[in-house]
């Protein structure tokens, strides 16, 4: 049997849904902060999906007000045990990626005339309803997508928040939340429900943990999850009563509840149930006092006749707990676990507040771990909509939900009740899922090199500075960018006739770009 | 808006979901059957030398690795079988539509094609190829294609998970555990060459179930694909430059993660570039189901040793609301895709090695029900394709005027004699073998002399 050893790239997908759409490319300029408290013209350029208007509005505008330069008053006054180092481009970069999905456009110089502390409260503190700026979200038919109806769709719906929404850390905390609390449509009725409990992280994710602890239990897509619902005073079904205490709050093999405690928890979370119909599924959810265990319950030694709000404020009230959830909230932050006084530190600032969970984010953002420890793997969804920001694309294909399968992140569908595993975001196949994520997210910007003209004199420096503004200008390593100038010399030694010139030039800009987009540089926040 | 019954959905969710974990299968009717192969031992394997990854099915005491030489000394088949499934009960008098039977307006006010829609089908004139089936009514003028009008069983079933499960095993038994091609694998087939029975949909087809040779799964045609927008010579360039990314020195475990994984991926990209990157010689339709075909197609050329093949065709055909639109372009993306693979197999010079079998659980109703959809029916429609099928019609199209019990189509051909001829013609097989009580079906001559 002869295998041919074929290289080719006939085996990509054809993007048969996906045609080229035409954009105008539309210069605009925009006001940006200056390291002197003084603001300059940008120009940046816009993609319009639609033939702007003659003399449509390209900014800047008026100039903002000149920012307290000269002021004796310091301006990023910071708390002690927070980070004191320098806080400019590269840190704003950190905090935007790891407490959002990166930045766009000039967002990061903008946080980082803030100053640490306000840079970080923009974000733990956001007012108001978020506003999603840039197109909307559209199928492969260009059509409005139907996150609540069509399959997919929810992947997309919530990937597109991420990338315009002007509340970035309010939809990084209900991802964690998602996983802290993981429920899946695998077990669930209707992807509303779904989206209605994202909607729930999205509203608590910075207030009292009980207070989310205890809609969370008695969310919908949760009480159908972990069969909450399903759990009566003749037949009690103990599934959340261990997974409430296991995963949501108290931690396994550390001594905070028995077996016993979970038998009699789930006593006292009985009496949700809800009605079924095959046109609507599962609705409306109540509880049934009919259905409720009425007799005295013992949980984590103490007595009473405990219900479902009660269950939560004894998992809560675990001398077990506030260490649980400042290991746990802290692990979505930073790769290592914090030192023994910071994590003390945590706790009481945790308990002190009523188990508030904005002051613990606040700090964990403000901490030196962050800016001078080591990076980690971002999500696949979070290495996504970081690049899709940075290249100022949207939500304009399903393709980002299939792509994302391999990846191993599909929103709304975790793995199983624990969550994702963050350990294993990278192996062979996510790897190759995440070149081929970056392929597609290029799509508009790689150049066809048989068809689309190109320079023919473009030098292996002037490829590199191309490829890396394209992405937004990122870091990148300096052993990265060794390499990347190395193979524009190599791309550039293969041009041997004129008919390569613009061509290899092309593809070797191609390969810039999707180098750049597997990088450690792009993969690491 | 249910486009089919909600039981079937909820079954094939059930149904994948355990054939997949290898486990019993739930039941959703009362006395629905298990699949035939259900409970197999599953497997993955990567096939170096086909660069395929591999779900290898059956077989557990082979040890993995005896598959890889056992796939590269196997000898290519001489004769392959195709077998296309259209999932859910096509709608065979919209296939071939009977325009010129009295019965026919009257009993689809909505959903009959108008007389001349679609070109007529030589053999039996009042019968109409649907529009979007133009690609195998090319094939049908060029004597390649041999069509059962109506094509069943006595006492027919119309639950879906039955009817396929007699299709599958080729016998009217609910509690047969092989399918009608894993019984005749296990009769001439090889102990290490997993490719002799290939799913290309993902998880194992019934259809060849066996109880002692390996079978196997796979997902897509593609391999260990990597695209980009960058050809050779500069391509290996850019991989060098990846490779190079992976065995940079690491200054914290999170780097060195991307590291390993950077490095281990594109090892596994060059020794998995088989046939993961195929041309084709000629323009295939952009659908999932086209480009299956086509790397199907190129496996044959390559030589990878298949005897029987099975694939799912495009689209879901349970229609019983919304059925026109829903049938068009599941015919349209199927039918384009058999014609551009058959085209294929004569520009390569293999259309002499290949035969399609085209096949349905059950037909559909002829009266259509009030929701622009029809419901479970009786007898189907069935094909057989390639450059050596007989062209002939087996089975006359019984009517419209005189329904069965139950006001469904009636039968003229038995799917078994289409099993038997299949095993005997085509694959030099005796029929009685396999499908039990074979000497009792008529044989209709399938394949030219």
């Amino acid at each position: 049997m002869a295998i041919p050893q074929t290289d080719t790239n006939k085996g990509r997908p054809k993007r048969h849904h996906r045609k080229r759409k035409h954009v105008w490319k539309d210069k605009h300029y925009r006001w940006v902060p200056t390291a002197d408290g003084d603001w300059r013209v940008q120009g940046y350029i816009v993609r319009h999906k639609h033939r702007p208007a003659k003399g449509h509005f390209r900014g800047p505008g008026k100039k903002p007000a000149r920012r307290g330069v000269g002021n004796p008053v310091n301006p990023d006054p910071r708390p002690a045990g927070a980070y004191q180092g320098p806080f400019g481009h590269a840190q704003a970069v950190r905090l935007l990626s790891r407490a959002g999905f990166g930045p766009s456009g000039g967002q990061a110089d903008q946080l980082a005339s803030m100053g640490l502390v306000a840079a970080v409260q923009s974000l733990t503190r956001p007012s108001g309803a978020a506003t999603l700026n840039g197109p909307p979200p559209v199928d492969d038919e260009g059509s409005p997508i139907a996150p609540a109806d069509a399959w997919g769709h929810d992947h997309l719906w919530w990937l597109d928040r991420m990338v315009r929404s002007n509340q970035p850390l309010v939809e990084r905390m209900a991802l964690i939340l998602h996983d802290w609390f993981a429920t899946s449509s695998a077990g669930v009725s209707k992807q509303q429900q779904m989206i209605d409990q994202s909607n729930l992280f999205r509203s608590a994710c910075f207030g009292s943990f009980l207070d989310l602890f205890r809609a969370v239990t008695v969310d919908p897509a949760m009480l159908q999850w972990l069969n909450g619902a399903e759990n009566t005073k003749s037949a009690p079904n103990e599934n959340y009563a261990r997974e409430m205490m296991e995963l949501f709050s108290l931690g396994a093999d550390r001594g905070a509840y028995t077996e016993d405690d979970i038998r009699e928890q789930a006593r006292a979370l009985t009496g949700w149930r809800y009605d079924w119909s095959s046109e609507e599924g599962a609705h409306n959810f109540r509880f049934d006092p009919k259905r409720h265990d009425t007799n005295n319950k013992t949980v984590f030694g103490r007595t009473g006749n405990w219900g479902w709000e009660d269950a939560c404020r004894l998992c809560v009230e675990n001398p077990l707990h506030p260490s649980f959830f400042v290991d746990k909230l802290w692990s979505y932050f930073l790769p290592q676990p914090p030192a023994a006084g910071v994590r003390e530190g945590l706790i009481n600032a945790y308990v002190s507040s009523g188990w508030q969970i904005r002051p613990i984010v606040e700090a964990i953002l403000t901490s030196p771990d962050l800016y001078e420890g080591p990076p980690m793997v971002k999500p696949p969804v979070v290495h996504l909509a970081g690049m899709l920001r940075a290249l100022g694309r949207y939500v304009d294909t399903d393709a980002w939900r299939w792509l994302c399968e391999p990846a191993g992140q599909v929103l709304f569908w975790p793995p199983n009740v624990s969550g994702w595993d963050d350990s294993r975001w990278l192996d062979t196949s996510r790897m190759r899922a995440r070149w081929n994520i970056v392929d597609y997210v290029l799509d508009d910007v790689s150049i066809r090199p048989w068809s689309d003209p190109y320079s023919t004199t473009e030098n292996a420096d002037e490829a590199i500075a191309r490829a890396i503004a394209i992405w937004g200008s990122p870091e990148i390593r300096p052993e990265h960018r060794a390499e990347l100038l190395d193979l524009s010399q190599r791309s550039e030694k293969l041009i041997v006739a004129n008919w390569q010139k613009a061509p290899y030039r092309a593809m070797r800009q191609n390969a810039l770009l999707q180098l750049i987009g597997v990088s450690p540089d792009l993969i690491l926040q | 808006m249910s486009r089919c019954c909600n039981d079937y959905t909820r079954a094939q969710l059930l149904r994948s979901a355990a054939a997949e974990a290898g486990k019993g299968l739930p039941v959703i009717e009362p006395g629905m059957p298990e699949p035939a192969g259900t409970g197999l031992s599953r497997r993955k394997f990567l096939s170096r030398s086909a660069g395929l990854a591999l779900a290898v099915y059956g077989a557990s005491k082979i040890p993995l690795s005896a598959f890889e030489t056992g796939i590269a000394q196997a000898a290519g088949a001489e004769k392959i079988l195709v077998s296309v499934f259209f999932d859910g009960g096509l709608d065979a008098l919209s296939l071939l539509a009977p325009v010129a039977d009295p019965r026919y307006a009257q009993l689809r006010p909505k959903l009959a094609l108008a007389p001349g829609a679609g070109p007529t089908f030589s053999e039996d004139t009042r019968l109409q190829w649907h529009p979007a089936a133009a690609g195998l009514a090319t094939l049908h003028g060029e004597g390649k294609v041999s069509a059962f009008p109506a094509i069943g069983y006595d006492h027919p079933d119309q639950s879906h998970f039955t009817s396929r499960h007699y299709y599958e095993i080729g016998e009217l038994d609910v509690g047969f555990r092989t399918g009608w091609l894993g019984r005749y694998i296990d009769q001439v087939g090889d102990d290490e060459n997993p490719l002799q029975g290939l799913s290309m949909d993902g998880s194992l087809s019934p259809m060849i179930a066996t109880a002692e040779r390996p079978v196997a799964a796979i997902d897509g045609v593609d391999g260990y694909e990597m695209w980009s927008q960058v050809e050779d010579p500069v391509k290996s360039e850019m991989f060098k430059s990846f490779a190079r990314f992976g065995s940079l020195p690491s200054d914290s475990p999170g780097l060195t993660q991307v590291r390993h994984a950077t490095a281990q991926t594109n090892q596994l990209r060059q020794e998995l570039g088989g046939v993961g990157g195929f041309s084709s010689p000629v323009p295939y339709p952009e659908t999932n189901f086209g480009h299956k075909l086509a790397g199907l197609a190129a496996y044959i050329s390559f030589g990878l040793p298949m005897r029987v093949v099975t694939i799912r065709a495009s689209g879901g055909y349970d229609t019983h609301a919304g059925q026109a639109a829903d049938l068009e372009s599941g015919l349209k993306d199927t039918c384009e895709g058999l014609l551009a693979f058959q085209r294929d197999l004569e520009k390569r010079g293999l259309q002499d090695r290949v035969l399609i079998e085209l096949w349905s659980e059950f037909g559909r109703r002829p009266e259509e029900n009030g929701s622009e959809g029809t419901d479970h029916g009786a007898a189907g429609c069935a094909f057989v394709i390639g450059a050596k099928a007989k062209g002939e019609m087996v089975g006359e199209f019984p009517g419209l005027t005189k329904l069965d019990d139950n006001e469904n189509l009636r039968v003229t051909s038995d799917f078994r004699g289409m099993y038997c001829s299949l095993l005997e013609e085509w694959l030099g097989h005796d029929a009685a073998a396999v499908i039990p009580g074979a000497a009792g079906f008529a044989r209709p001559t399938l394949v030219k002399a």
